[in-house]
């Protein structure tokens, strides 16, 4: 099934969602969501670079004949995966001691280190 | 001596980084057992940045190591084409470079980390930490690989938030910490979008055989923005800076010191990326003009912002902006002019290479330094501090040294580099000379107030000298800014000038390294 | 000998440290032969404040680091206010001030040759 360029539209648009999210919304844990939502455009984008149309899983074992997606860019997502993880979840334990101390998620409000 | 010269790059990033894992076990048995661990582990780590610098630098070509099949072991693409399954790590003088300098700084940074984390607990995580954040920083330095760049620059951004925000009682560290884990985590995503773009152009992620492919396309503009942009926001390029006083402010004073030498390696990268990967095919005079216009901004944003802080560490992470402006302005005079090579093009290369070492050790020990001053006042407002000269004569002494040799006072290592800067960027256009040579003089200015505002006055409290433990790494780094200051020639010709043409004129070797012939 | 040389001037430390050793060497000798006679801790060494007696509270002589260049930052007023006015301190702004410059850094690099 010819795909064509779906994918590429559908990653451009989840990160420019996400720009958009971290750019105008105010609460410290939709911040976060918005940089989720960049990652996730992102690995999409990784993932569509490497399918070729009518192609099957890069597994060698008992493969049927017939072309491979490419297996690289697979290996890239799932490394970005985690490291999103990682920072999301850095990122949200920081909000949470945020909270503790000021008492609010407005971003407008945590401005104490300024200028 | 020979295995390990041989297998110094993986080395230099998997030692600190198992030692990082370990740091909490060997912590159970104490605080002098694991100080002593983490102390042999990055003494360990200086000595092979040492070894492997020493045989590149006598190698004269870069030096690869392969991680994985090196010949025979390949995976057929749809096209039929084979590609060995591996990531290389390609070692040229200017990685060499950039790893003395991160040695250096992780090795004064971590020794005075020992006397200076006074808590009952989190000791182990602190120092584990510590040395990841090694870790990383060596992994972006030697590295060959676009995607294995990334995620040491995302492992670096973790380690590096994870100290900043790491002592949770303090309210301010806790805001510094999420904004600076925001903006990381955003160019760390729009770098892994640009690695996407060129993999998906050019169907590789090793460094050199993209560059033998990269062209003036498109997609390798888009490409390059997203990079240049990212890099420069992390190496605290103005306007992209504003999270850098927060950062180096909020953190504990050793890390702060290490923190510099992590922008640093995301500069070493921009570079890497503007000289080596895209070499010529995108307008040099454009990207040489672009970094100097963020350099201009960069040191009068940085130093005038200084003169009116009122906390000592932001005042000191203000200055530390300011100077990788200057490295900006080296550089990037040398980018511009890089096609027609004149000479001043490569003086230019000097002064803002040789700048980044000066930087390290002297920023490192104005870091130490305002460290050991808040301790002993038990402030950070330089409004309430005064007199400590009185006590802490050590401690003054190398203040002096490190603000004196940051403004560009002759004979100290600061005006070397910064003479180079000055000289040939004027021969560029005067104006960035007259620009540079403002900012020092308000640099000198800034240092004044320091000075005059924690050291000078009469003896307000009962201080002692700081302990044996903070002054040594003080005195290590105070010893190389006197050296590095009063025998420039001989560094400038055997380490700086290796790693300037590495860059400057290195591309082709870079290239043959890997791809043969 | 170990001088640094850029296309158009020589920077030599030792040569400048020697030379400074030999000003301050003959600064030393004029001032050794000065007057003997004074003597430290008496009435000859006290802070001459235009004949009014020392303030017991000598931490109120302390000029604090805000103060110090009081005049300087009078003087750059506007662009002090202008400046710190863009360091807001807000996450939000910071990104916005990221995304523009990216785009400026497209514009250039797609439209130039």
């Amino acid at each position: 099934m010819n795909v064509g360029n779906v994918p590429f539209v559908v990653a451009a648009l989840l990160v420019v969602l996400g720009l958009y999210t971290f750019l105008f919304k105010r609460n410290l844990i939709k911040l976060v969501i918005g940089i989720s939502l960049i990652e996730t455009g992102v690995n999409l984008f990784l993932v569509a670079l490497g399918y070729r149309t009518a192609g099957i899983a890069p597994i060698y074992t008992l493969a049927p004949a017939g072309r491979m997606v490419l297996p690289t860019p697979q290996a890239l997502t799932l490394t970005s995966i985690v490291i999103g993880l990682a920072t999301t979840a850095l990122l949200l334990s920081f909000a949470v001691f945020v909270y503790r101390h000021y008492g609010t998620l407005d971003a407008g409000k945590i401005k104490e280190l300024q200028g | 001596m020979n295995a390990l010269t041989v297998h110094a790059p993986v080395l230099l990033v998997a030692v600190p980084l198992l030692g990082a894992f370990a740091t909490p076990l060997v912590g159970r048995f104490g605080r002098s057992a694991r100080n002593v661990f983490v102390g042999s582990v990055i003494l360990f780590t200086g000595a092979l940045a040492g070894l492997m610098a020493a045989h590149v630098f006598g190698l004269g070509e870069p030096l690869v190591y392969v991680l994985g099949g090196a010949d025979g072991f390949g995976v057929p693409l749809p096209s039929g084409m084979q590609v060995p399954v591996r990531i290389l790590f390609e070692v040229d003088a200017m990685s060499a470079f950039m790893a003395l300098i991160t040695a250096l700084v992780a090795l004064a940074g971590t020794w005075y980390s020992f006397s200076y984390w006074r808590e009952r607990s989190g000791g182990d995580l602190y120092h584990s930490l510590l040395l990841l954040l090694t870790a990383g920083i060596f992994g972006m330095e030697l590295t060959g690989d676009m995607f294995n760049f990334f995620v040491f620059l995302e492992v670096t951004s973790i380690a590096a938030c994870g100290l900043i925000g790491f002592r949770v009682w303090l309210k301010h560290s806790q805001e510094a910490g999420f904004k600076v884990m925001a903006l990381y985590t955003l160019s760390g995503i729009l770098v892994l979008l640009a690695v996407g773009l060129l993999y998906g152009e050019h169907g590789g992620l090793n460094i050199a055989y993209l560059a033998s492919r990269v062209g003036g396309s498109l997609v390798d503009r888009i490409a390059l923005g997203l990079l240049l942009t990212g890099l420069a926001m992390k190496a605290g390029a103005v306007p992209l800076h504003m999270w850098a006083p927060d950062a180096y402010g909020e953190a504990p004073a050793p890390t702060s010191a290490v923190l510099v030498a992590n922008s640093q390696a995301s500069l070493y990268g921009l570079f890497r990326i503007l000289f080596t990967l895209y070499g010529a095919t995108v307008s040099v005079g454009a990207l040489g003009w672009i970094l100097i216009a963020f350099a201009l901004l960069t040191i009068a944003v940085g130093v005038t912002m200084a003169l009116v802080q009122r906390d000592i560490k932001r005042l000191i992470a203000y200055s530390a902006v300011s100077q990788i402006g200057y490295m900006l302005l080296g550089v990037g005079v040398g980018l511009a002019v890089s096609v027609a090579r004149p000479e001043f093009g490569r003086t230019a290369m000097h002064g803002g290479i040789f700048h980044m070492l000066n930087d390290a050790a002297c920023i490192g020990l104005l870091f130490l330094a305002s460290g050991a001053v808040i301790r002993a006042s038990g402030t950070r407002d330089l409004n309430k501090m005064g007199g400590l000269a009185h006590r802490m004569g050590w401690t003054t002494g190398f203040f002096l040294i490190g603000a004196l040799a940051l403004a560009g006072v002759p004979p100290l290592n600061g005006f070397a580099s910064k003479f180079l800067i000055y000289e040939s960027s004027f021969r560029l256009s005067p104006i960035l000379a007259v620009i540079a040579i403002l900012a020092s003089i308000m640099l000198l200015a800034v240092f004044v107030k320091v000075f005059q505002a924690a050291f000078l006055g009469p003896a307000s409290r009962e201080v002692g000298e700081a302990s044996t433990g903070m002054l040594v790494p003080m005195a290590v780094l105070a010893v190389t800014v006197v050296i590095l200051g009063l025998f420039p020639g001989f560094f400038i010709d055997r380490i700086v000038a290796p790693a300037a043409s590495a860059l400057w004129s290195g591309r082709d070797l870079y290239i043959r390294a890997i791809l043969g012939g | 000998m170990n001088g640094i040389s850029s296309g158009f001037g020589a920077w030599n430390p030792i040569a400048w440290t020697l030379l400074f050793a030999g000003i301050f060497a003959v600064a030393a000798l004029v001032r050794s032969l000065g007057r003997a006679d004074a003597k430290r801790g008496s009435e000859q060494s006290k802070v001459f404040l235009s004949g009014n007696d020392e303030p017991s509270d000598a931490a109120g002589l302390h000029v604090r680091g805000d103060h110090l260049y009081w005049g300087l930052v009078e003087g750059l007023a506007g662009y002090y206010r202008r400046v710190q006015a863009m360091h807001t301190g807000v996450i939000t702004d910071y990104v916005a001030w990221f995304v523009g410059v990216l785009g400026l850094v497209f514009v250039i690099l797609v439209l130039v040759r």
